[in-house]
């Protein structure tokens, strides 16, 4: 018999990032109990890294922007296979979001008349990303956390869940341990969020920290959830590639809404020759022009270099692979250029991007005010994930839910930059209060006595296979390949097919690890539990991409390089079968409010 | 724009020469030695290792690879990888420096790489330290207040210089070095008594915030020991974020607390009109 603690809440949440920290300050508002379990120390969750800012339609900078256009901006981005209701949440509860984070002690940058300032940013109409330099989101969580230190939250930090619990068909609690001490805690919850962001660690290349290794969406998965839209990974287009240890570090998209341009290896501002024909209508079709947008001209149209994500880093692969790349293999980010422009360049530069300037002078040696920075895409961002109610944020099980990046529908195929700040607000308060609705409504549950002596006991045995056995790391190494090389930015059925008979072999891999040492602070026995996650996710992902037979969004298939309407009526849904295999089915989309169609009719024009 | 693109050009060539340099003089990856410290709650020792580098790599990465070849087990606490969550700060050589920001070209080359955990706080296992006393100190200090709304629709205006003001303040990433290299904590163990060069610096962020309006002046002589600091700015020497410490945080929050307790003009204000917070 193992031993653990046992600790009741009334919520359980599990990740203190901004979704997590958000949901737990708004779930404790009526005096529930609420638990919060991050794998990390508080504060430094990976919405530290956010550097660009958070999109609502606040009109501080331009007074044509409304939620409307963000509504609408949202699903042209994610090519409509967004959840709509989600999208217009969003897009109608963010700007009273971003002020109630100012009430809490945030402290943006200001406009001329000392309100929020915005900036542009990829895919949005208007300036419209509230943001503190190049730092957001560090001004975000530490808000969230000095908040939240005063609001009676119980934070168990540096432990990790191993499984949710469950009593019959509703949410009953999870199973973690403590990494200092490697001791099992049993949390009993009526209701939990999974706020656990994304998946980055599946690929060799990310700009995501260890972290994020798919585990909410994996405990979801393994607890009975649906999980929706997994083929839909964002990869940045500017990643750091040099030198070697740097390769993957975000390069933030601010760089390119100050002013950044894009070259080939061979000097050639490569991104005007190939504008997508959505977006042709809001493009700037010469330089001179996008540089005026990005100085605030209300009459210029972006430049090429911000159209979404998806494309830019579609663009930049083309380059490399047609032999026009930089020496290490990406492309160049200019910033330094506007010089020719602005008097004070250099200063105007270190102030508008402190941490980008610091970043590339201490790790790269480069200094962006005089040179153009080595670029190319990094695993970013996971658009699908955990299936939700729009309005409840609860999953299919009842009592689970989840918020931010873990969650799914908002997105669609691909995200827009500064709309997952926002989402991690918006969502987290709604996945809180609901929860919180949730436990007062329902009597405490049982945990299951059987199941979790089960767990303990499977967690444990890498141990027992000892330093002997292969070890945790290159289980992971390999899988991190795999889904770079296989189910990487540009797909095709072979590879991916390869893949799935890889995953299957490392997953027999996985449960022979050895780990040695004890359970005080082991990283290799973390590491070892962390590959189941990263299993589940990285099948559920490639199962979704191998039977989208189109491209679409952050989904890329060379071998069906067109979008097909066909594919866009539907959502893909990953559930756990009977016997354990991974089930992959269509759910149609349902048709939008007339309300709804008549503003994308409207501002498509 | 021609001129512009020609520049580029020249600048990419440029840069490829330079590079391609770069990775001749890295040819054959060079192996290196470390004495990192392995043990826990308090025992230990340094063990030596020797692996691989390459250019641009940071301390930070040799432990993980030596972590990924050689000690599955070897404790080591890390996040972001790029000096903005300060989750791996250790004594490297002797200083403490984020694991991820100092690269390794930056150490003598002709003496092995030592990394030993941060020694103000207790020890748990290899390179992590139990740093939760940080945490329990921050809720301590008033929270923030905001003056009431300027707008009728409940937001604020504020000036942008007023913003920059405290922005450097608020860059603090909690690595917690500061604390590691202050005396009073390091070598006389004050932390009941003070709460450090980063509390300081947290509560200089809110006494400075243009929003804010709660008082923490007397606190910070009568439970935050701010006295205790004698300005010898090892905190500002170690600061990853460059934060000024001493001069732009502590030895103003220490004006107001004379001003307050220790000027007789004041004191008479106060017993007249009742504790104020100051301009």
């Amino acid at each position: 018999m193992t031993e653990y603690q046992t600790i009741d809440h009334d919520v359980l949440v599990i990740g203190a990032g901004g979704a997590g920290l958000r949901a737990a300050i708004e779930a404790a508002k009526d005096g529930t109990r609420v638990g919060v379990v991050c794998k990390s120390l508080l504060g430094k969750a990976h919405t530290v890294m956010a550097e660009g800012g958070m999109a609502a339609a606040l009109a501080n900078v331009d007074d044509r922007d409304t939620w409307r256009v963000h509504f609408a901006d949202t699903m042209r981005g994610g090519q409509y296979l967004n959840n709509w209701r989600m999208a217009e949440l969003h897009a109608r509860e963010a700007p009273a979001r971003v002020r109630e984070l100012e009430a809490w002690g945030a402290l943006f940058d200001r406009t001329a008349d000392g309100r929020i300032l915005q900036r542009n940013f990829g895919g949005h109409r208007y300036p419209r990303l509230a943001h503190v330099g190049d730092r957001t989101g560090l001004e975000m969580i530490r808000t969230l956390q000095d908040h939240g230190i005063h609001q009676g939250l119980d934070v168990h930090m540096e432990c990790t869940v191993v499984s949710l619990l469950k009593d019959g068909d509703r949410i009953a609690g999870a199973l973690a341990y403590d990494r200092e001490r490697g001791r099992f805690r049993v949390f009993r919850a009526k209701a939990v969020i999974i706020a656990t962001g994304g998946v980055g660690r599946a690929y060799g290349i990310t700009s995501n920290s260890w972290e994020y290794t798919g585990d909410g969406q994996a405990l979801a998965y393994l607890a009975g959830a649906a999980l929706t839209d997994m083929e839909f990974v964002q990869f940045h287009p500017t990643g750091m590639i040099w030198p070697p240890s740097v390769r993957g570090i975000l390069v933030t998209e601010g760089v390119r809404g100050e002013g950044g341009v894009l070259r080939n290896g061979a000097g050639k501002r490569f991104m005007f020759e190939n504008i997508p024909e959505n977006y042709r209508s809001q493009t700037a079709d010469n330089e001179e022009e996008g540089w005026r947008y990005t100085q605030g001209d209300k009459d210029a149209r972006r430049p090429p270099e911000l159209l979404t994500r998806d494309h830019v880093a579609r663009m930049i692969v083309r380059e490399v692979k047609e032999g026009r790349g930089s020496p290490h293999g990406g492309v160049y980010l200019d910033i330094s250029w506007i010089k020719e422009k602005l008097p004070n360049a250099a200063e105007h530069i270190r102030k508008k991007l402190p941490s980008m300037y610091h970043q590339f002078m201490q790790l790269a040696g480069i200094d962006i005010t005089k040179e153009a920075m080595e670029i190319g895409p990094t695993t970013h961002y996971i658009m699908g994930g955990i299936r939700v109610d729009a309005d409840s944020q609860m999953s299919t099980v009842p009592g689970l839910f989840a918020c931010g990046e873990c969650a799914a529908g908002l997105h669609g195929a691909n995200r827009l930059g500064g709309n997952s700040l926002s989402d991690l607000l918006v969502f987290g308060q709604r996945a809180g209060q609901f929860a919180a609705e949730f436990a007062r409504a329902n009597t405490a549950p049982s945990v299951d006595q059987g199941v979790i002596e089960q767990e303990t006991r499977t967690a444990l045995e890498p141990f027992s296979r000892g330093s002997t056995a292969e070890g945790a790391y290159q289980v992971q190494e390999a899988l991190q390949s795999t889904m770079q090389n296989l189910v990487g930015i540009v797909r095709v059925e072979s590879e991916m097919e390869r893949a799935l008979m890889e995953l299957e072999s490392l997953r027999q891999r996985a449960q022979r690890v050895g780990v040695p040492g004890n359970r005080e602070y082991n990283p290799g026995w973390h590491t070892a539990l962390d590959l189941r996650h990263l299993l589940v996710v990285s099948e559920a992902i490639a199962r979704s991409a191998l039977a989208r037979k189109e491209s679409r969004g952050g989904h890329f298939r060379d071998d069906y390089p067109d979008k097909d309407p066909a594919f866009g009526t539907f959502n893909h849904i990953v559930t756990r079968g009977r016997g354990d295999d991974m089930q992959l089915t269509r759910q149609p989309i349902p048709p939008m409010p007339d309300e709804l169609a008549a503003i994308i009719t409207e501002m498509q024009s | 724009m021609t001129g512009h693109s020609k520049d580029a050009s020249t600048q990419a060539v440029d840069a490829y020469t330079a590079a391609q340099a770069a990775q001749d003089a890295a040819v054959g990856h060079r192996t290196r030695s470390f004495r990192l410290w392995r043990g826990a709650d308090g025992s230990g020792s340094l063990h030596d290792y020797v692996t691989e580098t390459n250019e641009g790599m940071v301390v930070l990465d040799a432990v993980h690879q030596i972590q990924a070849e050689q000690a599955n087990d070897l404790a080591v606490r890390w996040n972001c990888k790029a000096g903005k969550c300060g989750s791996c700060s250790a004594e490297i050589n002797g200083q403490p420096k984020l694991m991820c920001m100092t690269r390794l070209d930056e150490l003598p080359d002709d003496e092995p790489v030592t990394v030993e955990p941060m020694r103000a706080f207790p020890h748990v296992r290899d390179l992590v330290t139990d740093v939760s006393w940080n945490y329990r100190v921050k809720p301590k200090i008033q929270r923030f207040t905001p003056r009431p709304p300027d707008a009728p629709d409940g937001t604020w205006r504020i000036d942008q210089r007023d913003v920059d003001r405290v922005q450097e303040f608020r860059k603090c990433i909690e690595c917690f070095l500061c604390q590691d290299v202050c005396h009073v904590l390091r070598d006389h163990h004050k932390h009941d008594e003070f709460i450090g060069p980063r509390y300081l610096v947290y509560a200089a962020a809110l006494e400075m915030h243009p929003l804010d309006v709660a008082d923490r002046v007397t606190p910070l002589k009568e439970e935050f020991g701010i006295g205790y600091c004698n300005i010898t700015k090892c905190c500002t020497k170690v600061c990853p974020e460059h934060i000024t410490i001493t001069d732009n945080a502590i030895i103003p929050l220490k004006e107001r607390v004379v001003d307050r307790h220790f000027d007789p003009l004041q004191a008479l204000v106060r017993l007249v009109r009742g504790p104020q917070k100051s301009p």
